[in-house]
């Protein structure tokens, strides 16, 4: 979280050019294509997922959707990457749904979740039409959709951390909801430039007190992970409105949770936001600002660092053949971070960080400098993916 | 020695279109690996960025905006006269690999050959892939020249590292405990550092913020400081500038002319070395030290007091008993524990120091004190005859109640960079141990 909340996360919101030819055209309601009559039928049942055909034509696009299965379901039409072009949630067995869509010519995919959960079963399908769309390097794509897997699955992981801590203090149990807070953060920090594509979200969850805008109350109009890190630490005491911002946190981190599917996620949005986690441990952990009332900076330095690793490590591949020295000093800057990192640890796996006002001047210089030395060449790492 | 004269800077600061391959594009791409489709892409920017900046600079009048010649026996930033505008950092070394950092230093002279010249670094500020954060800055962009001059000295803890233990020069001692040393550890000491001097403000701090960005993972900002109001002057035709304690000092300060007193003060000669110290022929040694002045104090001060204090008048900075600044001082007019007199090089069995300080004001201190005071810059051929014996003279000195060493290094300052094809410290890490 920056100190100053922006409405927008450049890099991820803006999608790069390459995007535009794949993304779903909108307005564009009286376009030719499928029409009622050629409507796709789908079928869900528990385990399957039929469509009625495989190729249609590109622009209006509808989904006459059926649950046949005994489970509730939900129905997108996906993007190559991932990216949902639409969906419908909550069919109940027995029921009917119509989706509509505006699609571009080229691979999309049809898939049902039976029972709302997983990766859903799919089908491949394919929007014809005359023209051509510029083409992505297909591991890019993949690298994509198994990103945004990846943030998927932080959030899933995220909620049953956060209702721990809610309960925690809900219960007004200081010392357990003090213990579940900076482990309910990670899979939010790890994917952090994903959570703020959504502008929304972020205010409400991860601000501090210096993010307020102007004529907000911190006692009324503050929400969120660190309004309770500072009833907990410094307060030393829980309140009714606690537990009501327990209960509004883990509401809009399951919004989140919900959305992620639809970041707009591109291979450079990816490699810009792995600079981004970095720039936030630059600006927020490494100065204490973030934690300033648990001090667990360290936690969340280590989950931005573990996202950034993320995304860099599913674009490495491409990214090494355009520029092998690049990767290789990416290699060992990660390295050197993560070695410096576990100098503030007992144990290698787990997250039980050196408070950070026991982290001296000293090495709070040495934990920047390690930043700046890996930051400054992963700003380049967007530039070796498109090249 | 590199000079002002724009006619001596002629050969090597061509205009961009005519520049050979290896004197452009410090990029920082090309130093992660970016490869040859790096330079071709940059050639365009990097031309078109130097143009807005070199126009008219050339043929001009040495003025304030003109290029100092980067290239030359002697590092520019010594005996060239001195700008009004100071950016120092000290770095400390990060990577344990001799080869990196050797690479870093052929970065860094090829960025501060091209800044020098009033060129952007590497691919230039705009006109790069859109999606990568350009080469340069952009802050300098249109700004002339500014008579930027960048200077790298090496220090005492550098030698511990890369196997140059014993390549470090005796002359570069480690300095000692002063009477009245109040030093900060964090504003003292670094294995290298950049002196940035300027004309203009924002051109020294974009020289050492991309110097300092190129060398991230290499290197670190250890403490930097940023000057203005020059307090001495290498050109005497020139007013002697005031310190803020509004006096003239360094009146007799060496002069870039001044040839003899260059050779017999400044530079390090051909007879000073040995063969594994050769490579500092034709470099200086540097001493820098950041003094705080209790301003407030100073400022309660009677004029009798401080003008007993310096051993000069406030309004002439003639030294006692004298009409003009520029008469012979009379030391023994003068009160004993006067600054002058303590000073002079006739009290110091004739040391003398080439200075090149700068005022500071850092904002307040949180006692509502102004953080402000002189960071002395002195070059010299030898520190142990040098500043060691001056400053020891200085422990008597009247004025040390109004002033307090707050930082100190002291760093090895190899020769120029002769051409396009030299680099700093090339003669020290040059294998031979024999002047490169």
């Amino acid at each position: 979280m920056r100190p100053l909340r922006r409405p927008f996360r450049l890099s991820v919101v803006t999608a790069a050019t390459t995007v535009a030819a794949l993304t779903a055209l909108t307005g564009c309601t009286e376009k030719s294509g499928a029409g009622a009559d050629g409507a796709i039928a789908v079928t869900a049942t528990d385990t399957k997922c039929e469509v009625s055909k495989k190729e249609f034509p590109a622009g209006h696009v509808e989904l006459d959707i059926e649950n046949k299965g005994s489970k509730v379901t939900e129905v997108y039409l996906l993007f190559p990457d991932d990216r949902v072009v639409t969906e419908r949630e909550n069919i109940g067995p027995g029921t009917k749904q119509k989706v509509t869509a505006e699609v571009k010519e080229g691979d999309y995919r049809i898939a049902c979740k039976p029972g709302m959960k997983g990766d859903g079963i799919r089908q491949d399908v394919t929007a014809t039409g005359s023209g051509k769309i510029a083409k992505r390097d297909p591991r890019l794509d993949k690298a994509v959709a198994s990103y945004r897997k990846y943030a998927q699955e932080q959030a899933d992981a995220t909620i049953p951390l956060v209702k721990v801590f809610a309960e925690a203090v809900k219960d007004g149990d200081i010392a357990a909801a003090r213990k579940a807070y900076a482990p309910s953060r990670i899979g939010w920090e790890r994917t952090e430039p994903v959570a703020e594509s959504f502008g929304d979200i972020d205010p409400k969850v991860d601000v501090r007190a210096d993010g307020l805008e102007e004529g907000q109350d911190p006692e009324k109009d503050w929400t969120g992970w660190h309004r309770l890190e500072r009833s907990l630490w410094q307060d030393g005491k829980l309140t009714a409105r606690d537990s009501e911002l327990a209960d509004q946190l883990v509401t809009d981190l399951e919004d989140w949770q919900k959305r992620v599917g639809k970041a707009e996620i591109t291979p450079t949005s990816m490699a810009n936001g792995a600079k981004e986690l970095l720039d936030e441990v630059a600006t927020g952990k490494v100065t204490g600002e973030e934690e300033r009332y648990s001090h667990t900076d360290l936690v969340d330095f280590k989950a931005n660092v573990e996202g950034a690793e993320e995304s860099y490590a599913l674009l490495k591949s491409v990214a090494a053949e355009n520029d092998p020295e690049l990767t290789k000093e990416l290699d060992q800057q990660f390295a050197a971070l993560n070695t410096l990192l576990d100098k503030y640890r007992a144990d290698k796996t787990g997250y039980d960080f050196v408070s950070y006002d026991k982290v001296g001047k000293a090495e709070r210089k040495e934990l920047s400098d390690a930043v700046n030395a890996l930051a400054e060449p992963l700003s380049q790492l967007a530039a070796a993916v498109v090249k | 020695m590199a000079t002002e004269d724009p006619s001596a800077e002629a050969p090597s600061h061509e205009p961009p279109s005519s520049k050979a391959p290896d004197t452009r594009a410090p990029s920082r791409r090309a130093l992660i690996g970016w490869g040859g489709a790096g330079l071709a892409l940059g050639a365009a920017a990097a031309g078109g960025a130097a143009a807005v900046a070199r126009t008219g600079d050339d043929g001009g009048s040495p003025g304030a905006g003109a290029a100092v010649a980067f290239h030359g026996a002697h590092q520019a930033g010594i005996a060239t006269p001195v700008q009004d505008r100071l950016h120092f950092a000290a770095f400390d070394v990060e990577t344990d690999d001799r080869a990196e950092f050797v690479a870093m230093l052929k970065d860094w002279t090829a960025a501060a050959r091209r800044m020098t010249a009033g060129q952007a670094v590497g691919d230039g500020a705009y006109g790069g892939l859109p999606e990568a954060p350009p080469d340069d800055t952009g802050e300098a962009l249109g700004l002339r020249p500014s008579r930027l001059t960048l200077t790298v000295g090496f220090g005492p803890s550098l030698f511990d590292r890369f196997g140059l233990a014993g390549r470090r020069p005796e002359a570069l001692v480690d300095l000692p405990q002063f009477a009245g040393d109040n030093l900060d550890r964090a504003r003292s000491g670094g294995d290298l550092c950049v002196q940035a001097c300027a004309d203009d403000p924002q051109v020294a701090v974009h020289a050492i913020r991309n110097l300092a960005r190129i060398g991230f993972g290499k290197v670190s900002v250890r403490w930097s400081q940023l000057g203005f109001g020059k307090t001495s002057s290498t050109t005497p035709e020139a007013q002697t500038p005031r310190n803020l304690m509004g006096f003239k000092d360094g009146t007799r300060n060496i002069a870039g002319t001044e040839t003899a007193r260059l050779k017999r003060f400044v530079w390090v000669g051909a007879k000073d070395v040995d063969a594994n110290s050769a490579w500092m022929s034709g470099g200086s040694y540097l001493v820098a030290r950041r003094i705080r002045m209790h301003i407030e104090p100073w400022d309660r001060t009677s004029l009798q007091e401080q003008e007993d204090i310096f051993g000069r008048d406030k309004g002439e900075g003639a030294p006692v008993g004298k009409a003009k600044e520029r008469d012979e001082p009379f030391l023994k007019a003068m009160l004993p524990d006067a600054h002058v007199r303590l000073a002079h090089p006739d009290s110091n069995d004739g040391a003398t120091l080439l200075r090149r300080g700068y005022s500071f004001t850092d904002g307040t201190d949180g006692l509502g004190r102004l953080d402000a005071g002189l960071f002395f810059l002195a070059y010299q051929r030898d520190v142990r005859t040098g500043f060691i014996p001056v400053q020891r003279n200085l422990a008597a000195d009247a004025l040390n109640e109004y002033i307090q060493h707050v930082g100190s290094a002291v760093f090895a300052v190899p020769p120029g960079v002769r051409d396009a094809d030299d680099w700093w410290g090339r003669a020290l890490f040059s294998p031979s141990t024999t002047e490169g």
